[in-house]
């Protein structure tokens, strides 16, 4: 304390008050890159379930094949409703730019009926594999497949409710430096879970029906 | 990228809102990229225009990342200048941790897989006493 202060007097009776800025510029707060870095932990536990798929993939233990279940024109359906919903979410980001509640929670709301869609089509895939017989205990192939996907359409449905929960917030209270940083972080999150199913839809889908 | 020119201005309320400004031209040249990405692998399996399945493999796996390098710049604005360069280095030691964890397991189970047991399809199954 008292060297900075001697310091500073030393400085100032020379040449008049000097201010330095030594350190790098921090940001305002660190939720973003704690988030960010969230994300990439969540990325190390998909990546372990795509290695687990990976290896099992062809362990069929004399039961279906993923050319004999999976659909592709479902598949196909649920990864446009994906990537419309990330569109939808940029432009809901856009609106909260411009401090447009009303426009941002339209975007919202879209965005929520689109990740509504996405996750009734898969349940609907999972119960029609199970009624088949083709549920996760038939094989380790349809083991690490129901665990992949279906670890992704449950941060898919975290996903809804959390921007279920948001839109509350904005219409209660606004666009306000809380909910903006908010609805950043669950863009992060919503654009990560799109870039999840870019690896499912190759590597499961489109890999396993060739 | 906008987000440069942002930064470069240095005040606070960019700070504020995470530090970057989405616009939407780059949304829809994002959306664009990412929705032909995603339509040709489809139509490869789909339609079967190129025979072989192993160079089809390679094209679809050469999509997938090419749709994810278009995903984290357009969508979720990745640059080296974000939060002072710490998210890119957060993410390349992810990319890292991840490639060991595939090749690693398929490269080690691949060979144990290889000594222990054939794969059983169905008319393996079939045919089997």
């Amino acid at each position: 304390m008292t060297t900075a202060a001697s310091q500073i007097r030393l400085v100032a009776g020379r040449t008049g008050p000097e201010f330095y800025m030594t350190e790098a510029h921090h940001p305002e707060n660190g939720t973003l890159l704690g988030f960010w870095i969230y994300l990439m932990s969540d990325c190390l536990i998909f990546a372990s379930l795509f290695a687990t798929y990976g290896v099992l993939s062809r362990n069929y233990a004399g039961g279906p094949t993923g050319a004999q279940v999976f659909e592709l024109p479902m598949v196909a359906v649920n990864t446009a409703l994906l990537l419309f919903s990330s569109i939808t979410y940029g432009m809901a980001m856009i609106a909260t730019q411009q401090n447009k509640v009303r426009e941002t929670l339209g975007w919202l709301a879209l965005t929520g009926l689109l990740g509504c869609g996405f996750l009734g089509l898969e349940l609907k895939e999972f119960t029609q594999l199970i009624a088949d017989g083709a549920g996760p205990q038939r094989s380790a192939f349809l083991s690490s497949f129901f665990t992949l996907v279906g670890t992704h359409g449950l941060h898919v449905t975290f996903g809804v409710i959390w921007l279920a929960t948001l839109m509350v917030q904005v219409a209660q209270r606004g666009i306000t430096a809380t909910n903006r940083r908010r609805l950043m972080c669950l863009s992060l999150f919503w654009h990560f879970l799109d870039v999840i199913w870019i690896g499912v839809f190759s590597f499961v889908y489109l890999l396993g029906v060739m | 990228m906008s987000a440069i020119g942002h930064a470069a201005h240095g005040d606070h309320a960019d700070a504020d809102a995470g530090g970057f400004h989405a616009t939407r031209k780059d949304y829809l040249t994002g959306f664009g990229l990412a929705a032909v990405m995603t339509a040709i692998p489809f139509w490869l399996v789909m339609a079967h225009p190129l025979g072989s399945a192993a160079l089809t493999g390679g094209v679809i796996i050469a999509f997938a990342a090419a749709q994810v390098v278009v995903h984290m710049v357009y969508f979720l604005h990745m640059n080296s200048r974000s939060e002072g360069g710490w998210t890119l280095l957060a993410l390349l030691f992810t990319i890292l941790m991840v490639g060991i964890v595939l090749s690693g397991s398929l490269w080690v189970m691949y060979h144990l897989d290889h000594n222990m047991m054939p794969t059983i399809t169905p008319q393996d199954a079939r045919l089997m006493p």
